[in-house]
């Protein structure tokens, strides 16, 4: 596709604007927003992986998969802020996650050691694991918030800070894996998945596509489930502080309702 | 050191600027009832939660049994210093299962869930009934009962019967009650029941703006003639209010 072809699908950012001024529905400067910083993105990240296919070096593998971690971390921390010392256990995590699928996935030989084989799948599952992860952290403060006389009752009784948050966290684990096993339920029959209508576009037969499909949504599977529960067990323990009391804000002791 | 159940000594608690307890001096003698009363705000249910370590000081020191609350193994202080809520959580289960559950958490099972339900004053027939159908007052007094069969020796009561009737509010009252006499546990309960104040209490203390102004070992003897300002001041604004003598 050449950039003048490209070009013509700007107006579907038309389209989005137009909709928006018209109804005033104030979206139209993120829309713009978001279709520059895509752009500028995806043709810069075009060229790094050109070069990066090209030259076939170990070191650029693991600097693009390192870039695609941080980024991920960086992303997922936002939503938990108020948690002290979040971002290196999320970092670990994700880390984590790419290391065990990466390792399976070449182990098994499943796929070559190719620079566009290990980048993708990486991006796609670390991208996965970070929605995941988010979604976790969402919900466990959730929890804490609106569970708060539970999980004090449990400390008084002397129980452990994780006899008190488990049954919480257990939740939270759930809602971080839920879109994704429904988003797998439901695959080829709701939308194509990204990589079978890719593959298909540029002329592979559907049967392989569906294959490499298949091969993808089992490494997301795994890795999101891989990622909220060493997240969620890394972090809960920075809810409570040295003396087993519930801290639901970074600094400021909790106070029973 | 003599060895009161609890001791505070000099105690201070600062959460966000806010000040709320200043400088608390006091002593819980082993095996008495103390009520602690005061205005809503005033810092008793903070004071009773530095006792178990559910929250820690700012500054000073609390002692139970004569060792400073950051010194103990937290698990079995909160063992050993228990404490009921003004809202009993029930926990997924039967009642028997609730009366457990504090045992369950530290790997011990309850040998006479029947008869510790019927210490609390209910009918062992309940102990298979889901807890969350039960009445507010049942549910409390589950509550109690959970954490009486970790045997404490120390027991604090943060208003448990003001979500009550008035009957159920008796009946709790009582079952706690008989169980000081027949056990000799000791008790730091906060009420702003000035009635249940007046029947339950060896000793008064009386809380006002995170200050512990006024300590009475002679319970009447503080509803009739309080000392301070404050409690005079309170006294009155509540018998204006309520009709209490």
């Amino acid at each position: 596709m050449s950039f003048a072809t490209l070009s013509f699908t700007l107006v579907f950012v038309a389209i989005s604007v137009g909709l928006s001024i018209w109804l005033r529905l104030g979206v139209q400067r993120d829309v713009v927003i978001a279709a520059v910083r895509a752009t500028i993105q995806l043709v810069i990240v075009g060229y790094i992986l050109k070069f990066v296919f090209q030259a076939h070096n170990v070191l650029f593998i693991l600097a693009m998969i390192a870039l695609i971690v941080c980024v991920a971390t960086w992303n997922a921390r936002s939503r938990a802020r108020h948690i002290s010392g979040i971002g290196w256990r999320i970092g670990l995590s994700l880390l984590v996650t790419e290391v065990v699928t990466q390792a399976l996935l070449l182990g098994l030989h499943i796929i070559p050691f190719q620079p566009r084989y290990v980048i993708s799948l990486s991006g796609m599952i670390v991208g996965n694991a970070m929605v995941a992860s988010g979604v976790l952290l969402n919900r466990l403060q959730g929890e804490v918030a609106n569970k708060q006389s539970e999980i004090e009752t449990v400390l008084a009784l002397g129980g452990s800070p994780r006899q008190a948050i488990y049954p919480h966290l257990k939740q939270a684990i759930r809602a971080g894996l839920i879109p994704t096993i429904d988003s797998t339920k439901t695959t080829g029959l709701v939308q194509l998945p990204g990589t079978m209508s890719g593959l298909i576009i540029a002329g592979a037969s559907p049967v392989q596509a569906v294959r490499y499909q298949l091969m993808i949504l089992f490494c997301i599977l795994a890795g999101s489930a891989i990622a909220s529960i060493l997240l969620g067990f890394l972090a809960y323990p920075r809810l409570f502080n040295h003396y087993e009391q519930l801290v639901y804000e970074e600094g400021v002791q909790s106070g029973r309702r | 050191m003599d060895m009161h159940a609890i001791e505070f000594a000099n105690v201070s608690l600062c959460v966000g600027g806010d000040t709320l307890l200043r400088k608390v001096d006091g002593r819980v003698p082993k095996g008495r009832i103390v009520a602690l009363i005061g205005p809503s705000g005033s810092g008793k249910s903070t004071l009773l939660s530095l006792c178990n370590l559910m929250r820690t000081p700012t500054s000073g020191e609390v002692f139970v049994e004569g060792r400073e609350v950051r010194t103990w193994p937290v698990r079995k202080l909160r063992q050993k210093v228990a404490m009921v809520f003004q809202s009993p959580t029930m926990f997924p289960g039967t009642v028997a299962d609730n009366l457990s559950f504090g045992l369950h958490l530290h790997g011990l099972s309850l040998s006479n869930p029947a008869g510790l339900l019927e210490d609390v004053g209910l009918n062992s027939s309940l102990l298979d009934k889901r807890a969350e159908d039960l009445s507010g007052g049942q549910k409390q007094r589950v509550a109690l009962g959970r954490t009486l069969a970790m045997q404490p020796d120390i027991l604090l009561l943060d208003e448990v019967t003001s979500a009550l009737d008035v009957h159920a509010k008796l009946e709790v009252e009582r079952t706690i009650l008989s169980l000081h006499e027949s056990r000799g546990t000791s008790m730091l309960w906060v009420t702003h029941d000035l009635a249940q104040a007046r029947r339950i209490a060896d000793i008064i203390f009386f809380m006002d703006a995170g200050e512990l102004v006024e300590v009475r070992d002679d319970a009447a003897a503080f509803f009739e003639q309080p000392q301070s300002a404050p409690a005079q001041r309170f006294l009155a604004t509540m018998r204006e209010g309520d009709g209490v003598e």
